[in-house]
């Protein structure tokens, strides 16, 4: 028995699969997001607003998003890996990538879920 | 031993095959998409926020160079998307012969021109 020794960090595959269910999950809502644009009568403010109120689109739409920092966060990375080849430069870049992301994260949650709070006190 | 073979390092003498530029250009619209991000949310946000700032951004989006970028930024998304849907179909040995390969390389370019030139009549 020859004893095989497997070395790398082990994120490989996992990753592989991660990027294509991402993928598939962003196909999906750009298809269901166009349909819905497309059945608005009217983009108007009013319209519009009101469609980012819709639970179903807040929960959709954030799911989608995760999907985008997540696939982007694999694709950067790799693209890093790729071209950038001293480890202390690329350590940084994973840093500042990671840190953006996670940002991008707290900043869409804002966005839909501060709605209220941004349009004022309700009477 | 080693033969002086030719080595062309030079981006500007290589040839690349049709598939080869489909994959570089998915790498380089993917770099692209995940710059615009912040941007994308900045002007999300704005049309969200109240009916004043939802007019700015009505009024910034229909400048003639800002719709040139966003069917620009169409065509980077329509790419990735369809070299992606390439991709999964490899992934599931469809169309590994070099043939097919080649030919769905430039059925990828096609349809992702093709929707990308339909976005900018929609918009225009």
């Amino acid at each position: 028995m020859v004893k095989r020794e497997v070395v790398g960090a082990h994120y490989g595959l996992r990753d592989w699969l991660a990027q294509r269910v991402t993928a598939v999950v962003m196909g999906i809502y750009t298809l269901m997001l166009l349909a819905v644009l497309a059945s608005l009568p009217k983009l108007d403010y009013w319209h519009w607003i009101s469609l980012w109120e819709v639970p179903v689109v807040r929960y959709a739409t954030l799911l989608f998003l995760l999907c985008v920092y997540f696939h982007a966060w694999i694709g950067i990375r790799n693209i890093f890996m790729d071209y950038i080849k001293d480890s202390g430069l690329r350590l940084v870049l994973y840093v500042i990538t990671i840190g953006a992301l996670v940002c991008y994260t707290a900043w869409s949650v804002q966005i839909m879920w501060g709605l209220d709070a941004a349009a004022g006190p309700k009477f | 031993m080693s033969k002086a073979r030719p080595r062309y390092l030079d981006l500007f003498r290589i040839r690349l095959p049709v598939p080869a530029f489909v994959s570089i250009l998915h790498r380089v619209t993917g770099a692209v998409l995940f710059l615009l991000i912040p941007v994308l949310l900045y002007l999300w946000q704005m049309s969200l926020q109240s009916p004043e700032t939802f007019a700015d951004f009505k009024a910034f989006m229909s400048r003639p160079l800002i719709k040139v970028l966003a069917i620009g930024l169409a065509w980077a998304y329509l790419h990735h998307f369809c070299a992606g849907i390439r991709h999964l179909a490899l992934d599931l040995h469809y169309g590994t012969t070099l043939e097919t390969a080649r030919a769905t390389s430039w059925v990828v370019l096609g349809t992702s021109g093709f929707l990308t030139l339909v976005f900018g009549a929609l918009l225009w």
